[in-house]
């Protein structure tokens, strides 16, 4: 029987499969965060239960932590109320915490990959969509709500229906300028933001084959946007030589026994999916989100779209998403104006998103107009930064340059959008309201940003002027 | 866990598709360390102005939808982030049920958790009980989770697709961790024969 990559993971982690129940899964690592926690942890409180394996479990805090410099106090007390219950549930549970002064805090699906944590052929959850992030490695990786988080927590397995499975196919390669990110945003405006609902997805092709580590994470991060359960990119060298050293990659004999393991993971030649989608990366080019959801998209050589002759429901969520933006159909998506940008969040805060965005910014400057902030995705992503001067290009520019965390993604820290003001995010969601009440966020790759904050509106990578 | 067996209630309709959780619940009333309290919040942006008042014009806030236990909305209900405070919004705000064409994976998860139920009809079924909410005064349904079933008084009835461990789960109101406790002996067998990595032992 001929196996895919999800169908193999699924399959080692099986612990039991009751008649008429949905089968157990086994848990290899737990991500845990400040938000989605405490309620979980008051669970087992109250039902007296302790935490299974605490070694499995690993803890940041991450998503409302302030970007300002460390050591700065947390003025928004219901947040520092939120971090403090985290700090004492690590404590009484024994699980181990990279805390805000950690030189090893960093966004929970930034950390986990660098640290070696995430690993080919596991099982990872997290109380976080975008848990599908660390699928980039060849993992199952998962986000779920709280009473699952508690569910983890007491029996580190998880009842689960069985999903489908779906292929993306991306053939060819990814013209200059055109990066996982605008593939993530071209797979989402072709599928649609259910398009993958009740799958894991299998990112495979050439042009798949061709993205580098980080690039891959960019890609399965945003599974979640097209609706999907997970998103996997089958491991290879380019995957065993990113672990290869890692704090908590294994080592000597254990090293040898995982890799060859994780080598025997890719699907096999003619193993069936639910569903296939092919992709033609020749087609796709740098893309900007125009509405209040990721499958609103448009290239950036593109326009708004026009309403007339669109059907009821489609023409009413446009409307309604237009009205949203203060954009008119048919207005140039190279036209539009911004006042802020975020370079920064899960998706593309990475070493290489902010070199690649450093590139386009270095020897510009940011439009007068434009506030804008780059937020490195952990200290560890920070200081890398540093030590290559990263950050002098970017203050020199007039960027700000901050303290690791979610940030402006979802601004549950004080880094948010005001009302009506328009910003070019390379985050996930362009939700109203997601970076702030009123906010008007396009989502866009690292590069468009950076480029975009230096013209003031959006403007084609492809033909900057590199310094 | 509160059991779902047969609930009757009246409808409010939400004709958006697409309902993001960051709508349902906004991100700044995440912050909280407790599971209720949430209904307050329940699509804050659309239900109040900045400034705090009523915007008069969202639908919860029509007085002939006032007390709705069942909510009737657009395609992929639930879509983005996990955060099961959407779940507990709604029903801290008194719904029972989700009726939509289809939910976002991990937000009918949620739901199941919560003794809330997602229950999915054909878009024409959806698109049948909203214009019926939105033309009949206090316009009623009956969800029969025995039945899997969706009825009214006015001849509507549409049968719904469900899970059969989820359902039994929310008819009989369990909690799935003593389920899944059950199999205490097969979890420990699994975990002799994979035990956690040398590298995370280490302090």
């Amino acid at each position: 029987m001929k196996k895919t990559l999800f169908e193999k993971i699924w399959n080692d982690h099986l612990v039991a499969q009751p008649a008429g129940r949905s089968p157990i899964l086994y848990i290899d690592l737990h991500l845990v965060h400040e938000v989605t926690s405490p309620q979980a942890f008051d669970g087992l409180r109250t039902a007296g239960r302790k935490v299974r394996q605490p070694e499995r479990t690993v803890a940041t805090v991450d998503h409302n932590i302030p970007t300002e410099p460390r050591g700065t106090p947390i003025t928004d007390l219901i947040a520092a109320k939120q971090i403090a219950a985290l700090q004492s549930n690590c404590k009484e549970f024994g699980i181990r915490l990279f805390d805000m002064d950690s030189p090893d805090q960093g966004i929970v699906h930034v950390i986990g990959p660098e640290l070696g944590l995430t690993q080919p052929g596991m099982t990872i959850v997290c109380g976080d969509s975008h848990t599908s992030t660390h699928g980039a490695f060849g993992a199952l990786a998962f986000g779920i709500g709280t009473s699952e988080v508690e569910h983890v927590l007491a029996t580190q397995c998880l009842a689960q229906q069985t999903p489908k499975t779906m292929k993306i196919d991306v053939r060819g390669r990814l013209a200059d300028g055109v990066t996982a990110k605008d593939l993530a945003l071209g797979i989402i405006g072709q599928i649609g933001t259910d398009g993958a609902t009740g799958h894991v997805v299998e990112y495979a092709g050439p042009a798949v084959r061709a993205l580098s580590m980080e690039g891959r994470m960019t890609l399965c991060n945003m599974s979640i946007e097209a609706g999907a359960r997970a998103g996997m990119v089958a491991p290879d060298e380019n995957t065993i030589a990113y672990v290869k050293g890692k704090r908590f990659a294994p080592r000597d004999a254990e090293w040898e026994k995982a890799v060859a393991h994780w080598r025997s993971l890719p699907s096999d030649d003619g193993a069936t999916f639910d569903k296939v989608v092919e992709i033609d990366a020749a087609q796709l080019c740098p893309f900007v989100t125009w509405g209040t959801n990721p499958g609103m998209v448009a290239p950036v050589t593109g326009r708004v779209p026009e309403v007339k002759g669109l059907e009821e429901t489609d023409r009413r969520a446009t409307e309604l998403a237009l009205q949203y933006m203060g954009l008119e159909p048919g207005r140039r998506i190279e036209d539009i104006g911004i006042d802020r940008v975020f370079i920064g969040s899960c998706t593309n805060s990475r070493i290489e998103d902010l070199r690649a965005a450093a590139r386009v910014a270095k020897g510009h400057r940011v439009d007068a107009k434009v506030r804008a902030m780059v937020v490195p995705g952990s200290q560890s992503v920070k200081r890398a930064a540093e030590q290559e001067g990263l950050h002098r290009i970017f203050q020199d520019a007039g960027f700000e340059w901050r303290e690791s965390g979610c940030s402006m993604c979802l601004g549950m820290n004080p880094d948010i959008l005001q009302p009506g003001e328009r910003c070019a995010s390379t985050s996930n969601r362009n939700f109203e309201g997601r970076q702030g009440r009123g906010g008007r966020t396009h989502l866009v790759s690292p590069m468009m940003a950076a480029a975009a904050a230096i013209a003031g509106h959006f403007t084609d990578i492809r033909n900057w002027k590199f310094q | 866990m509160k059991p779902f067996t047969v609930h009757r209630g009246r409808v409010a309709p939400l004709n958006r598709v697409n309902v993001d959780t960051d709508q349902i619940i906004p991100k700044q009333f995440l912050k909280r360390i407790e599971r209720t309290g949430f209904g307050q919040f329940l699509f804050n942006d659309w239900r109040f102005g900045t400034d705090g008042a009523k915007n008069p014009d969202f639908v919860l806030h029509e007085p002939r939808y006032e007390g709705a236990s069942i909510l009737v909305a657009g395609k992929n209900f639930g879509c983005g982030s996990s955060r099961e405070h959407a779940v507990w919004a709604l029903a801290d705000f008194g719904f029972r049920a989700v009726i939509s064409s289809s939910f976002a994976d991990i937000f009918a998860n949620n739901s199941a958790k919560n003794g809330f139920l997602a229950v999915r009809l054909s878009e024409d079924e959806v698109a049948e009980l909203m214009q019926r909410a939105e033309e009949i005064d206090d316009y009623q349904v009956t969800i029969d989770l025995e039945k899997c079933e969706v009825r009214d008084e006015q001849g509507f009835r549409a049968t719904f697709p469900i899970d059969k461990f989820v359902r039994h789960c929310l008819l009989n109101g369990l909690d799935d961790i003593g389920l899944t406790l059950q199999h205490e002996a097969e979890i420990a067998v699994y975990e002799a024969g994979h035990p956690a990595p040398a590298t995370l032992r280490a302090s």
